[in-house]
C-alpha cells in the first residue's frame, strides 16, 4: 500500500484524477497497471477501482442496485455478478441495508458501499482518495480494518490522506506532497530515520521536508 | 457499438428507476398535461368559431399540440439530472469505469424520449375521452409519439449540452425558460396557423417546435402525409445536431477536468 500524504490543496486528488484517467496530465507519462493513462485509458479503467473523495453512490438506487450497475459496466457475467454482490454486501456489513435506497445510508455506510463498488470487478489497483475524511472514529476504524485486509490479500492500494497517523500505520510506502510536488518519499521507517533523535514522528519528517509544520487537519 | 447499446440500456434503466421512485413527480407529470388539455380546452373553446380557424373541435386541435408542449417542457430540464450526477460524484465514478462515454449522454436522451411518449399517450387518451377522435388511426397516433420523442430527444440533448458547458442549475433553468415559451407561441400549438400574423407564420417555418406540432397534428388528423414526412425528417436532423452538440459539450467537459 502506498500513501500520498499532504494537506488540502497539495495536489493529492489531482494526482488520483490523472491516475484514474479522469484528468489528463499537462506533461509527462503516466502508467497504471502497465498501461498508459492517456493512450490506453480503457485498458487502465478495466483494471482499476476508484473511490473518489466525494462519494459516487447513486442515492436514488439501493446498495445492491449500485453494485449491480457497477458490475454490469465492467461486464461481469450475471451469475458471477450476483455472487460477487452478495459477497461484498456481506464483507462491508451492508446486507441488512442492501435493498434500501442509498440516500438513507449513514456517512459510514455510504463510504463502505463506495469501496465495495470499487472492488466489484476485482481490480488490480484500488485508488482510495481520502476514504476516512469526515467519518466518525468508529467508521474510520472499520475502514482501516478493511483497507488492511485488502492490502494483505495482495491488492495494490493507493491511499491519499491528510491524516499523518493513517499513512504511518497503514502504508508500506509514503510520499509527502506539498504544493504539487513530492517533497519526501520512502517507508515510514526510512523517512523517520533521516531525522536524528528518538520518538521521531511523521510530523517531524514533514517539518523537515517542507519547512513548515503539518496542518493537514485544518480545513 | 454493442458496448454503447448495452451501457445505454443499463444507464437508462437506472434513470427510469430513479424517476419511478418519485411518486409525486410521476403524479405531476401525468396530471399536469391533463390539466393543460382541460384548461386550454375550456379557455380557448370559442376560438374555433373564428372564421378561418379551420377546426371544429378545439380539443381535437389541441391534443397533439399539448403532447408536443409537454415533451418540450419535460425534456428541457434533462440537463438538471446531469448536474445532479456531477455534484454527487456519480459522473466521475462512471467515468472511471470502462463505460461507453456516448452512453452517458444517450441514456439521458433516451430517458427523456420515453418519458414524453408515455405522457403523450396519456394526453391523447384523455383528449379522446373529451371527444377528440384520432382520425389518422394508429399511424397517426404513432406520428404524434415520434414527433414528441424526436423533439424531446433534441431538447434533452441541448439541455445536457448547456448543463455541461455552464455547470450551473440556475443558468440551465434561465436559458431553457427563455427558449421554451417563445418557441411554443411561435408555433401553431395553441393558435391555428391560418390566423397567425404573417411574420409569426414565417418564423414558425424555422421553429423545430412547430415542425413537431404540425407533424403531430397532421398525423392525428390523418392529413398531409408528405408534409409529415418532411417535418419528421427536419426534426430528426435537428435532434441529430443537438445530439452532436451534446457530445461535443461532454467531450469538452471531460477535457477541462
Amino acid at each position: 500500500m502506498f500513501a500520498l500524504l499532504g494537506p488540502n490543496g497539495a495536489g493529492k486528488s489531482t494526482t488520483v484524477r490523472i491516475l484514474t484517467t479522469l484528468s489528463s496530465p499537462t506533461a509527462g507519462r503516466v502508467r497504471v497497471a502497465g498501461f498508459d493513462v492517456v493512450r490506453q485509458p480503457r485498458e487502465v479503467r478495466r483494471r482499476i477501482g476508484s473511490v473518489a473523495q466525494s462519494s459516487g453512490v447513486d442515492p436514488t438506487a439501493t446498495g445492491r442496485e449500485n453494485l449491480t450497475l457497477q458490475g454490469r459496466l465492467f461486464r461481469l457475467p450475471p451469475a458471477e455478478l450476483r455472487s460477487r454482490t452478495e459477497e461484498l454486501l456481506h464483507l462491508f456489513q451492508l446486507e441488512a441495508a442492501a435493498d434500501r435506497a442509498a440516500a438513507t445510508y449513514s456517512g459510514g455506510m455510504k463510504r463502505r458501499l463506495d469501496v465495495a463498488m470499487g472492488l466489484i470487478h476485482r481490480p488490480e489497483v484500488l485508488f482510495l482518495d481520502e476514504p476516512t475524511t469526515g467519518l466518525d472514529p468508529e467508521s474510520r476504524a472499520v475502514m482501516w480494518k478493511e483497507v488492511r485486509r485488502l492490502a494483505r490479500e495482495g491488492l495494490t492500494l493507493l491511499l491519499t490522506t491528510h491524516y499523518l497517523e493513517e499513512a504511518d500505520q497503514l502504508a508500506q510506502r509514503i510520499a509527502i506532497v506539498d504544493g504539487g510536488r513530492i517533497v519526501a518519499a520512502g517507508t515510514p521507517a526510512e523517512l523517520k530515520r533521516e531525522i536524528p533523535g528518538d520518538a521521531v514522528t511523521l510530523d517531524d519528517v514533514y517539518l523537515k521536508a517542507t519547512g513548515h509544520p503539518y496542518r493537514g487537519d485544518s480545513e | 457499438m454493442t458496448d454503447f447499446l448495452r451501457d445505454t440500456w443499463y444507464l437508462f434503466v437506472r434513470l427510469l428507476r430513479a424517476t419511478a421512485r418519485m411518486p409525486v413527480f410521476v403524479l405531476i407529470s401525468i396530471v399536469q398535461p391533463i390539466l393543460w388539455v382541460l384548461l386550454f380546452g375550456q379557455l380557448f373553446a370559442k376560438v374555433t368559431t373564428i372564421q378561418g380557424f379551420g377546426a371544429s373541435s378545439y380539443v381535437q386541435f389541441l391534443a397533439p399540440g399539448i403532447s408536443i408542449m409537454t415533451a418540450l417542457f419535460g425534456a428541457a430540464y434533462s440537463g438538471m439530472g446531469m448536474l445532479g450526477d456531477i455534484d454527487r460524484g456519480v459522473l466521475d465514478r462512471l467515468l472511471a469505469t470502462p463505460v461507453s462515454r456516448g452512453a452517458l449522454i444517450a441514456s439521458r436522451i433516451l430517458h427523456s424520449a420515453v418519458q414524453v411518449v408515455i405522457q403523450a399517450a396519456i394526453i391523447l387518451a384523455v383528449a379522446c375521452l373529451l371527444g377528440a377522435r384520432p382520425e389518422g388511426g394508429l399511424p397517426g397516433i404513432l406520428t404524434v409519439f415520434l414527433a414528441a420523442a424526436l423533439l424531446g430527444a433534441a431538447f434533452a440533448a441541448f439541455s445536457n449540452a448547456l448543463a455541461l458547458a455552464a455547470r450551473k442549475a440556475e443558468l440551465v433553468i434561465a436559458v431553457m425558460n427563455f427558449i421554451v415559451l417563445p418557441t411554443t407561441f411561435l408555433s401553431s400549438m395553441i393558435m391555428s396557423r391560418n390566423l397567425m400574423p404573417p411574420w409569426i407564420r414565417t418564423v414558425s417555418w424555422f421553429n423545430p417546435v412547430n415542425w413537431a406540432v404540425t407533424a403531430a397534428r397532421d398525423g392525428f388528423q390523418g392529413e398531409a402525409p408528405a408534409e409529415i414526412v418532411l417535418s419528421l425528417g427536419l426534426l430528426a436532423a435537428f435532434a441529430l445536431v443537438c445530439g452532436a452538440v451534446a457530445t461535443l459539450s461532454f467531450n469538452r467537459y471531460r477535457r477541462a477536468m
